[in-house]
């Protein structure tokens, strides 16, 4: 053990770094001015699907490509992950959106009614016809944070509020949109979304419902609730969920199935994600300081690629493929 | 090349900054396009927002005229206070206005649109008021202050072109030297080229070039489309008749048949 390798920020982002590099033998201790994470953090509010066929539709071939190995790698460092596929469906006269999803993206098979309700007995009907994505899963990103926060503490890796008098050796610096003051570039994206207890409805896997202005998605938390996410605004704000976002996400909802009517509304989340001007990641050195961020909405499908390329980089010098940088 | 409200810009493409994969797909666009316009929706983006800020910051690097819109409001009250807004956040007096009238369609509101025109113009503000092909509703926009109109070729993301050909072709008769651009409804290059072939000086598209599959390809095809177009109208197309009319003379030719 050396000096060791300080994270600042205990998202997504500097919790698999942290976890990574503990579990490769490094020395390291993550700072966050708000400590473990909370509501503070965007990763709080991620839907948690791991679903980077699904993302194909509008992400680049890397977020397919990365998102691959997150759920091995979340199993692996004691996150309970959830691989029952996902499940993309339309509305009647937004049918036409189904076959554009379908075109755009891979991986996936088409269900008739009957393979609808067999596997998602609680939509049996409502559809005449879905897209099943079986090598998919999902998370419960708050369990996985803590899965990840409570193995660090058992390795002895603190997480510490106050920022280290002196650093010395690397830094990764995983801050998120806060970093916009290192990384001119970074942008925000505000995000609103969910939670529904609506123990009426069972739902095994996240649930796309598209839509040509409104499209959302469903992802189950157990015992009845569920993550109704989530809109995609171009604005750093990070707070005040509006109106209009939230009838648009409860009726599209509600037209997934008219028992999200009758749900409990459990609590409304906003934030903004980190993103880059083409919505991919980016590993950046600065010296001692390596920043990987603009995780966007791929915080959790994409975290445990950007950790293992980090770590690469520390150990052996690998470029990572996501360290092309604009501004340098 | 058209010219609103005294600026000349340089295509007659209007491309709408929403629903991109990415602002860098975005960007891609606009420049294989030449588009000279950007539209920008205050409503939904900037509360809060300072013009330089992340994505306003990528928008003005386009280097191109920013046109900020009303789209979202439902309301000659919020229409004006969206257009004041906008003015403040991007200096500039130019305005796309739109008064939805219907949340499923999201045609206009003819009513609400010449009542927050009228307004606007007598703030100063250049509107360019997003119409139905109505020719009486254009002439209330035109009383109102306006000297650029908007007729829709089909409900905002439909695709679905020019949905009345005759109405759109009136309009350009009426209004011979008026700034005439179609906005809304276009899915393909075919249906830009049709409407700079009636005559129209440009067109405004959004959702057929942001949800494509390859969003800066189809922006390209419009540009190429839109070009054809306008070289077309400009050479007076002969007229079509019902009967064939060889383009080489027959006499003297043996009846095959």
């Amino acid at each position: 053990m050396s000096v060791p390798i300080t994270v600042l920020g205990a998202g997504v982002a500097g919790l698999c770094v942290a976890t990574e590099l503990s579990a490769r033998g490094h020395a390291v201790r993550v700072h966050d001015p708000n400590g473990i994470p909370g509501p503070h953090a965007c990763s709080w509010w991620a839907g948690g699907m791991l679903a980077p066929f699904c993302e194909g539709e509008t992400a680049p071939e890397p977020v397919v490509r990365l998102g691959q190995e997150s759920a091995a790698w979340w199993r692996q460092h004691g996150a309970q992950v959830i691989s029952d596929g996902s499940m993309v469906v339309a509305l009647g006269r937004d049918r036409g959106e189904l076959d554009r999803f379908a075109r755009r993206t891979t991986s996936h098979q088409w269900l008739d009614v009957d393979q609808i309700a067999a596997l998602e007995p609680d939509l049996a009907g409502r559809f005449s016809r879905a897209l099943y994505f079986a090598d998919e899963g999902h998370l419960t990103p708050r369990a996985a944070l803590a899965a990840l926060t409570d193995h660090l503490g058992t390795r002895g890796v603190p997480i510490t509020r106050d920022r280290p008098a002196q650093t010395t050796g690397p830094t990764i610096d995983c801050r998120g949109l806060t970093a916009r003051d290192a990384l001119p570039d970074l942008r925000g994206v505000k995000g609103e979304m969910l939670v529904l207890r609506c123990p009426e409805i069972t739902l095994r896997r996240p649930i796309r419902l598209l839509h040509p202005r409104i499209p959302i998605y469903l992802v189950p938390r157990g015992d009845g609730h569920y993550m109704l996410g989530a809109t995609q605004i171009e604005t750093a704000e990070r707070a005040r969920a509006s109106v209009r976002s939230v009838l648009e996400l409860l009726s599209a909802a509600y037209a997934l199935h008219p028992a999200f009517g009758e749900a409990e509304i459990v609590e409304i989340g906003v934030d903004a994600r980190p993103a880059f001007p083409d919505n991919l990641p980016r590993i950046r050195r600065r010296g001692d300081t390596i920043y990987v961020n603009g995780l966007f909405r791929h915080g959790f499908l994409l975290a445990p690629a950007l950790a293992r390329m980090t770590v690469d980089h520390i150990e052996y010098g690998i470029i990572p493929e996501v360290m092309h940088d604009a501004h340098s | 090349m058209p010219i609103y409200y005294g600026t000349q810009i340089d295509s007659p493409l209007m491309l709408g900054t929403a629903q991109y994969p990415s602002p860098a797909v975005l960007a891609e666009a606009f420049r294989r396009s030449g588009a000279g316009i950007a539209t920008v929706s205050v409503r939904r983006e900037a509360r809060g927002a300072r013009a330089g800020d992340g994505f306003w910051a990528l928008i003005r690097e386009l280097g191109v005229h920013i046109l900020p819109n009303t789209a979202g409001c439902h309301s000659v009250r919020e229409a004006v206070t969206t257009a004041q807004m906008a003015r403040e956040i991007f200096a500039t007096d130019w305005i796309k206005l739109e008064v939805i009238g219907h949340s499923d369609t999201l045609q206009p509101d003819p009513f609400g649109l010449v009542e927050a025109a009228r307004i606007l113009c007598g703030e100063g503000f250049k509107v360019f008021p997003y119409t139905t092909e109505d020719l009486v509703v254009a002439e209330r926009l035109l009383e109102a202050g306006c000297e650029v109109l908007m007729p829709w070729g089909a409900p905002i993301g439909t695709g679905l072109g020019l949905n009345n050909v005759y109405g759109l072709r009136s309009l350009r008769a009426h209004f011979p030297d008026l700034p005439l651009v179609v906005d809304a409804g276009l899915g393909l290059p075919s249906h830009a080229a049709h409407a700079m072939e009636l005559g129209y000086d440009g067109v405004l598209l959004n959702t057929a070039v942001a949800r494509a599959g390859d969003p800066a390809a189809m922006a390209e095809g419009f540009a190429r489309a839109l070009e054809a177009g306008r070289l077309a109208h400009g050479a007076d197309p002969m007229e079509p008749r019902d009967m064939a009319a060889p383009s080489t003379p027959v006499i003297g030719q043996a009846f095959l048949s």
